[in-house]
């Protein structure tokens, strides 16, 4: 059976895919089109519930809140991709050298170093950048991207020193590869599947991430819409609308769970056990 | 009707038929051997008289233990069986124990979760049961953990759980598999004395025809879920019908036709004094950190066209002595030479040496990268040639390399998963073969296949041997295999060379008291029937 | 055992070491001039020249390191600039919210956690399992704040159980102390309760297919039994790996959770210091919470030692 048409089988795969792309497509969308423009106050039709007009209601400017949560996907998303981009292009070389040289000083400085990363959660790396630089979109991207450097390294590093120590590691050592090739040729490929299904994880947790930092205001800024930041300023506002708040939140549950069901689908497909059973 | 029974058993796994038809029959007091090679259902029956299936199996048949239908049984009932009538061992000693439990503890439980004794009566037995299996206070308080012992030991303390009731019925399932040869005599032994006194039944499975022979009184020969033939064990081998007995039979005691000694007194590969040592984690923080000598002063020549073996017991520093000729790990002292050039570790080591010597190991199932197809598997020593040859004669040298191990040039473009066993030893001999090597080091290279495919492996070998003028070091546990294929032996024991000479001298006449040992803890088909006949 | 803990503690201090090290980089380092960053464009050179005084800048940076662990390690955090009090007192009165947030905000985690992960384990595949699942998957996807937002709307606004926000003080009595810390409590609670759940019966599933599950059902153990005395302890080993973690998710959570219900733990202060860019109190409060994480650590590392006796060594 072909990894499509086994796809198009795994029902949390499909969901979450279909999920997920629901909400790539409406940022991507935004860019060309959206029912309102989102930086153009109408203050006569503020706080306006759901209708056919406005689908989601209007904020306290009377912007459109279907408008904004389109645009606010472009930053969701944008925030996670780039920080998942980080962890995988440092982390993983990170994790591969560590493994190949298990033991030596490099190994060692990079673990310790993983470790005291993990001492600080993205919260706190934004804190620091805050203080000290500002608010802005790019200390999110930073520290959620920090944060993902040692998720990455220690997942590369766990599953490549188990296969060094496969006897098909031992054989091309013998073939007179070195150790870049055998990581580049060897490990990689087979550790492939794990960064895929760990990447959609990280990817969101990224997002919800993202949506607390913006909301305590260590995120993106005025006027870049972002979901996290239209939550914290409907909050005054829950008890008479509460729809300024209901609508931003359950994009960001649906694309999280949308992200997470296809990480889980992922993991099944990719699993090669289940595959043997599967065909 | 026979303390145990079995008729017509039959069993599937969601639909595929797992085992058909099978009958057999022990009684009190009496050991059953049942054999097959992997896949022959043995352990599926054993697990179904247990009635420990997978999920997803469905039964039939008939299992009576002491005129008791085991197959009528509840849940609740067979749980109450297990443990108490039934006691059951497993093959993987090291994973059988619960490594956050103590030996008291886990041997004990047997004795309480049965109900009729108290904490400290059933720790007084554990204690008694642990003497019983060897395991004698002073040295195996209950307090330890499973970590704490060595693999012969642990599987004395399953041996222990299973027995602390003294159960009718005794189910080993392959229980000297994972286990050296000193250490499966002594396990076999306990297992003897214990039918003999406990007077219980016990049904050993295995797949290896010099256990049962040794210690069997009836035999069962079971073959893709089918019992073949069945009868008392001599007179079993005495007469055998089934053409399936008689393969096996023959495969285990099979010897390649090894052709003539052809060893010049040219030295290709030359070990003088090797030592290795490695660093042990620290006792204290501030300690000096220990180390332990693997490898201890080993010196040997291995000449141009010549077999030599390598004998010794997991632990012994063969693997380790492995790694420093295949220059993985570097030697603490002492040096090894191949064709006269020094071998330096690491990846220092020249390509032009390389290409010299390349390796046969144990797992056919990891010795592959799943991910990538046969051609570029066997392709991969090419690496080593200064000019690496591409296209149309890169795929020639590796259809040569596959033709000349009897698979078939169309194989290249197949996925490993796609192999057996045996068929993916014969593509790792292609991948050593690629390069025209003159030494192969084969590490094990047939101790993880089933009897029958390790005799036509073996066959390949000796054949390809004399007509490539290969010269193999042929490492392994296993006597019988090594004595088949070589000239010239080494035994190997704590780092050391204990004893070497020609195969034969060394295996008739050994002089060295762990040699003597070894062989005869060694099963041997061979010696059983003969003590028999005498 | 002993050996384990004093390399674990050894361990504990190496990273407090590494970690103020890069809180006092990122801070005081990174930005140049604290004293002119902390005063603004607008300030006068007799003013900043003040503040460094004050703030002892004259020195090299290494001796103001020093200066600063050694104070910490007398219980000396500075003073803040802002409130001109020392930063050790207002850490004091905001940690009595903070880390009781927090801690009851586990407790609620793993008392969900635990029986929600091992039911689903022993009944794998069933409509309870499916059920389990499919309500961690969904709390997994929660922002806590969100759902804070909502509990909020529901039992205070519209039930009137619990006020929205705000702490009377534990001067009140534990319970009404509590009270007002239990919306945010079950607000943090619930995404890390999933993800534990989700934990917990992985590896209660990967343990049941042990070995040594077999050879206990082999000694007449029901599936039941064996899961209880067999399984579930060594199921802990990655389970308490999770808890770890989480412990620093929880102090990063209870930050933002602290907004939404407007409790004046230290999130509101942190937040307060750096619109006001009093450096030295996020400094301070920054280092506090790796010294929670760090410590929590620590003790997951010792916990592994009571569970798994491989750890420990022989004695």
């Amino acid at each position: 059976m072909s990894f499509l048409t086994a796809a198009l089988r795994n029902r949390s795969f499909m969901i979450g895919a279909i999920l997920a792309a629901l909400f790539v497509g409406a940022a991507l969308v935004s860019y060309l089109w959206t029912p309102f423009d989102v930086t153009k106050l109408d203050i006569a039709h503020k706080l306006q519930t759901p209708s056919t007009e406005h689908w989601f209601g209007t904020d306290h400017f009377g912007r459109d809140i279907f408008a904004m949560i389109m645009v606010g996907a472009r930053t969701s998303i944008a925030v996670a991709v780039v920080a998942v981009g980080i962890g995988i292009i440092l982390g993983v070389p990170l994790g591969l050298a560590a493994a190949a040289r298990k033991d030596s000083l490099m190994d060692e400085i990079i673990m310790r170093t993983n470790d005291l990363v993990f001492a600080f959660p993205a919260l706190l790396i934004a804190i620091m950048i805050t203080a000290v630089f500002g608010p802005s979109a790019i200390n999110a991207i930073i520290a959620i991207g920090i944060f993902n450097i040692p998720v990455f390294a220690r997942l590369t590093r766990g599953a490549a020193l188990s296969l060094w120590t496969r006897d098909f590691v031992l054989s091309a050592r013998v073939a007179g590869k070195n150790a870049t090739r055998i990581s580049v040729e060897h490990i990689l490929p087979n550790i492939l599947n794990l960064l895929i299904v760990q990447g959609s994880v990280q990817f969101s947790l990224g997002i919800l991430a993202e949506a607390g930092l913006s909301y305590v205001g260590l995120g993106a800024q005025p006027p870049i819409p972002s979901w996290g930041r239209m939550l914290a300023e409907s909050q005054t506002m829950i008890s008479f609308a509460p729809h300024l708040a209901i609508f931003p939140g359950m994009a960001i549950v649906l694309t999280v769970l949308g992200l997470n069901l296809m990480g889980d689908g992922l993991r099944d497909l990719l699993d090669p056990r289940l595959r043997r059973a599967r065909t | 009707m026979s303390f145990l029974q079995i008729e017509n058993l039959n069993m599937s796994i969601y639909g595929i038929d797992i085992l058909k038809n099978v009958s057999l029959s022990a009684a009190k007091g009496e050991i059953i051997g049942v054999i097959g090679e992997s896949g022959s259902g043995k352990s599926m029956t054993a697990f179904s008289v247990m009635n420990l299936l997978p999920a997803g199996a469905g039964v039939s048949g008939e299992i009576t233990l002491d005129g008791q239908d085991l197959l009528a049984k509840s849940e609740a009932e067979m749980c109450a069986i297990r443990g108490s009538d039934i006691g059951m061992i497993f093959q993987e000693p090291m994973t059988a124990l619960n490594p956050v439990k103590t030996i008291g503890d886990q041997v004990a439980e047997t004795v309480l979760i049965h109900g009729n004794a108290t904490r400290s009566e059933a720790r007084a037995i554990a204690r008694d049961t642990l003497n019983r299996v060897g395991l004698p206070a002073e040295q195996f308080p209950l307090s330890r953990y499973p970590h704490e012992l060595s693999g012969g030991q642990r599987q004395r303390v399953v041996i222990a759980m299973a027995i602390a009731l003294r159960p009718k019925l005794l189910i080993a399932d392959e229980p000297t598999t994972a286990l050296d040869v000193t250490t499966q005599a002594q396990i076999l032994d306990l297992l003897k004395q214990l039918v003999a006194e406990d007077g219980m039944c016990l049904m050993l499975i295995t797949h290896d025809l010099g256990v049962v022979a040794e210690v069997a009184d009836h035999i069962v020969i079971m073959k893709t879920g089918e019992v073949v033939e069945s009868g008392e064990t001599h007179a079993l081998f005495r007469d055998m019908q089934h053409p399936y007995t008689k393969a096996l039979f023959a495969a285990s005691s099979h010897v390649p036709d090894k052709g003539d000694a052809r060893g010049s007194k040219k030295p290709l590969l030359e070990v003088r004094n090797a030592v290795r040592d490695y660093t042990m984690p620290r006792k204290s923080v501030f300690g000096k950190p220990q180390s332990f000598r693997a490898v201890n002063d080993v010196s040997f020549v291995l000449h141009d066209g010549e077999n030599l073996g390598l004998v010794g017991e997991s632990g012994c520093g063969k693997s380790t002595l492995t790694r420093a000729i295949l220059g993985l790990e570097a030697l603490q002292g002492g040096e090894i030479r191949i064709d006269g050039v020094p071998v330096e570790a690491g990846t220092h080591m020249s390509h032009d040496l390389r290409r010299k010597m390349q390796v046969v190991l144990q797992d056919p199932y990891g010795s592959f990268n799943p991910r990538h197809k046969v051609a570029r598997l066997i392709a991969e020593p090419l690496h080593l040639l200064e000019v690496e040859p591409k296209g149309a004669e890169r795929r020639q040298a590796v259809e040569e390399a596959l033709i000349s191990v009897g698979m078939q040039p169309s194989d290249a473009d197949k996925y490993i998963h796609e192999f057996s066993g045996g068929q993916r030893q014969r593509i790792a001999i292609a991948r050593a073969l690629i390069l025209r090597p003159d030494l192969i080091i084969l590490d094990e290279a047939v101790s993880a296949l089933d009897v029958s495919i390790r005799a036509q492996i073996l066959d390949l070998l000796t054949d390809l041997s004399s007509r490539l003028n290969l010269s193999y070091l042929f490492i392994s546990h296993d006597l019988s295999v090594v004595c088949s294929v070589t000239d010239r032996v080494m035994v190997m024991n704590a780092g050391q060379i204990v004893e070497h000479g020609k195969t034969e001298d060394v295996f008739t006449n050994p002089q060295h008291d762990y040699t003597k040992t070894l062989i005869a803890a060694a099963p041997s088909l061979k010696d059983a029937l003969e003590k028999e006949n005498n | 055992m002993l050996r384990y803990s004093l390399k674990r503690l050894m361990s504990l201090g190496l990273s407090l070491l590494a970690a103020s090290a890069v809180i006092f980089l990122a801070i005081e380092v990174v930005p140049g001039d604290p004293a002119s960053y902390m005063l603004g464009i607008n300030a006068q050179p007799d003013t900043i020249s003040a503040l460094r005084e004050e703030l002892g800048l004259n020195v090299s940076a290494l001796s103001r390191y020093v200066t600063w662990v050694t104070g910490m390690l007398t219980g000396d955090f500075g003073t803040s600039y802002t409130y001109r009090t020392p930063v050790v007192d207002m850490i004091g009165d905001r940690i009595m919210i903070s880390l009781p947030l927090a801690i009851y905000a586990l407790t609620l985690s793993t008392l969900i956690a635990f029986p929600a992960g091992i039911l689903a384990a022993s009944k794998r595949g069933s409509v309870t399992d499916v059920s389990i699942m499919g309500a961690t998957q969904l709390g997994v996807a929660i922002p806590n704040f969100w759902f804070a937002m909502l509990l909020v709307v529901v039992f205070s606004i519209n039930l009137r159980w619990f006020s929205a926000g705000g702490f009377p003080g534990w001067d009140e009595g534990l319970f009404v102390g509590l009270k007002a810390l239990t919306l945010p409590a079950i607000a943090l609670a619930l995404p890390q309760a999933s993800i534990l759940a989700r934990v917990m019966r992985s590896a209660l599933i990967d343990t049941m297919n042990e070995d040594f599950i077999r050879t206990a059902r082999a000694k007449g153990l029901t599936r039941r039994q064996a899961m209880w005395r067999h399984a579930l302890r060594n199921a802990m080993i990655p389970v308490l790996t999770i808890i770890g973690l989480q412990f620093s998710f929880l102090m990063a959570g209870a930050i933002i959770i602290e907004n939404v219900f407007f409790l004046p733990g230290l999130g509101r202060l942190v937040f307060q210091s750096i619109s006001q860019r009093d450096l030295i109190v996020v400094e301070s409060v920054v280092m506090l919470l790796v010294f929670a994480v760090v410590l929590v650590t620590f003790l997951v590392d010792i916990a592994y030692a009571a569970v798994d006796p491989r750890l420990r060594g022989r004695s």
